[in-house]
């Protein structure tokens, strides 16, 4: 009963190292000499490596480092070059973007050109790796399922740092680079408009990020519960369905009703997945461009009841006669 | 009968942990058991309080519909039905129908021959409700500090509480928590990606293997951790997020009452900076 519940590998079989599948003609090799470590292999393959860098690896892994220097160099000129002080105040520390007034323009470099430079290579780290999952999925002839899934992410990091700044006509709406800061950047955009709770694609977006853990700690434990009937090996479930499948299939239509089938699992991991990233993205791009509070908006909509005026009227002091701006 | 072709030859007596025989059976595609008829029990009775307490209520709008915790002036004993008496009586049906739902998946477990991975991450779950419901409102002495049941009541606590300690983002386990819920959707995301691209490959290709699965990541990030590992990993991760966010809320209030920037400080203040 309680003896194969499967949650590590006790007993380890070590075989030949795998050097990948050939590649056919116009790829580089493959670098490294794989390892074999025998933590991984408690939770998963003991093997690690070989990697495949090619050209956009190298590009990628190059413009990463340099937005990566760039922000982390700025940091440590904030405090003056005292590396104790960079260490004991890293969480609070920033590279933020341009203030307002530079719009869109190109900013100094002290105010916020650096952002811009940072921005700019980070997004090309992620463009040139997003190519890389599309080539590396194809050289295997696999299907492109990755790569689409990863545009999704670039798509909230774009909303965030490109075509929402783009559509408020300012650099300095984006999200600064720092651990406490982007948090700090978080609350005060929520209460600029209004409370983001109140904004139906985050909620969404929230739905979906909780709907994909929820499928994982589903899906993971399903498979987990049938490894005894060989219930990892998905893809062959899928195209020749074991015992395993039966099981896990059963499991939930007798426990709610309804059940995946081997493959469909993974299309509902997919979407759910994908559509957190997507629908926030969404939810930001609206924010400030098409909807400037949403409470206002909710209650327009008939989402949430108007509250009770507790506080007496007051008379917006801008609106007085003789009042200067 | 809604059975799959395969069905029949599972449908087979025994595996039950209470009641015998006596409940052994199914319902179209439903398993009964004697936790099925609990978890109906449990549930008839919330969702009828659920539906009185909204006809008693101000609204039939499904958004704004809510049925809150007791004043805090009544601490921890029952409160009349109207004044939050409902919320105490629903709170118990969902834990009893929460509970009877784990148990009869661990009949379904062991008359399927399963391991009990699903009834035990779904326990966490449920550990986590009953420490935003029970515990917390425990250690702080009222239910009134239990969340409200409603869609966007629910949603007005959280924000809340939330600035009750200033800015919830600085609460190191929520940080930890949110990062494990970003985790596991991106290895979700991964997961499911990488086996319809193995089972759906280029047009006029065959169907591809996990030799191409673990290939293509250990091409683009060097490890692939296997078809057996992602489930391990991704049921980790996805019970970090969880018990790291029932951490974050029991520690606001109990165990922490200011503001959780303020919480930091301990770190700008170690001696070592000293010079």
């Amino acid at each position: 009963m309680a003896e194969y519940q499967n949650l590590f590998t006790t007993v380890q079989a070590t075989g030949p190292l795998h050097h990948g599948i050939e590649l056919g003609q116009g790829n580089s090799p493959r670098l490294g000499q794989p390892l074999v470590s025998y933590w991984a292999g408690m939770l998963g393959n003991a093997q690690i490596g070989p990697i495949y860098l090619g050209t956009l690896g190298l590009a990628s892994l190059i413009c990463g480092m340099i937005a990566f220097n760039i922000i982390g160099l700025n940091m440590l000129a904030s405090v003056h070059w005292d590396p104790v002080q960079f260490v004991r105040q890293l969480f609070w520390l920033a590279l933020e973007p341009p203030p307002p007034s530079y719009g869109l323009h190109l900013p100094p470099l002290n105010q916020g050109g650096w952002w811009l430079m940072a921005g700019g290579f980070l997004t090309a780290s992620l463009l040139l790796w997003w190519l890389r999952t599309y080539r590396r999925a194809r050289a295997l002839g696999l299907g492109t399922h990755v790569p689409w899934a990863f545009l999704s992410a670039i798509w909230l990091f774009l909303v965030l740092g490109f075509f929402r700044p783009v559509l408020m006509g300012s650099w300095g709406e984006a999200v600064p680079f720092g651990i406490f800061p982007h948090l700090d950047w978080t609350a005060a955009f929520s209460l600029r408009y209004g409370n983001l709770f109140y904004n139906p694609f985050h909620a969404l977006s929230i739905a979906f990020l909780y709907g994909s853990t929820l499928l994982f700690a589903m899906h993971g434990a399903t498979i987990l519960a049938v490894t005894r009937f060989g219930g990892e090996r998905e893809v062959e479930q899928i195209v020749d369905r074991g015992t395993a499948s039966e099981r896990a299939a059963l499991f939930w239509r007798w426990t709610m009703g309804f059940n995946a089938t081997m493959e469909s699992i993974h299309r509902w991991a997919w979407w759910f997945a994908v559509l957190c990233p997507l629908v926030g993205g969404i939810g930001i791009l609206l924010t400030g461009t098409v909807v400037d509070n949403w409470y206002l908006w909710s209650m327009k909509h008939g989402v949430v009841p108007p509250y009770p005026a507790v506080f007496p009227q007051v008379i917006d002091p801008a609106l007085l006669q003789g009042a200067k701006p | 009968m809604a059975m799959l072709s395969f069905e029949r030859k599972y449908r087979v007596r025994g595996g039950t942990l209470l009641g015998g025989d006596l409940f052994d059976f199914w319902v179209g595609p439903f398993y009964v058991g004697f936790f099925g008829v609990t978890t109906i029990f449990f549930t008839f009775i919330g969702v009828a309080l659920i539906l009185w307490g909204a006809a008693m209520g101000p609204t039939w709008n499904l958004w704004q519909i809510s049925i809150a915790p007791p004043d805090l002036s009544y601490g921890l004993r029952p409160a009349p039905l109207l004044q939050g008496g409902l919320w105490q009586l629903i709170t118990i049906c969902a834990l009893g129908a929460f509970v009877s739902w784990a148990l009869r998946e661990v009949e379904i477990c062991r008359k399927l021959g399963m391991g009990y991975h699903v009834p035990a991450a779904f326990s966490v779950a449920i550990f986590a409700y009953f420490t935003l419901e029970v515990i917390r409102p425990v250690l702080m002495g009222a239910w009134g500090h239990g969340f409200p049941y409603g869609i966007y009541s629910h949603l007005d606590w959280v924000s809340n509480v939330g600035y009750q300690y200033l800015h919830f983002h600085y609460n190191p386990a929520h940080m930890l928590g949110v990062s494990f819920f970003f985790a596991t959707t991106f290895a979700l995301s991964l997961h499911g990606a990488l086996i319809l691209s193995a089972a759906n490959p280029k047009a006029g290709e065959v169907v591809k293997t996990p030799e191409h699965e673990d290939t293509f990541f250990k091409d683009v990030v060097g490890y692939s951790i296997g078809t057996l590992g992602i489930h391990r990993l991704g049921l980790f991760l996805a019970l970090a997020a969880v018990l790291f966010s029932a951490l974050c809320i029991v520690l606001s209030g109990p165990f922490w009452s200011r503001g959780w920037p303020e919480w930091w400080s301990w770190w700008l203040n170690m001696p070592i900076w000293r010079q």
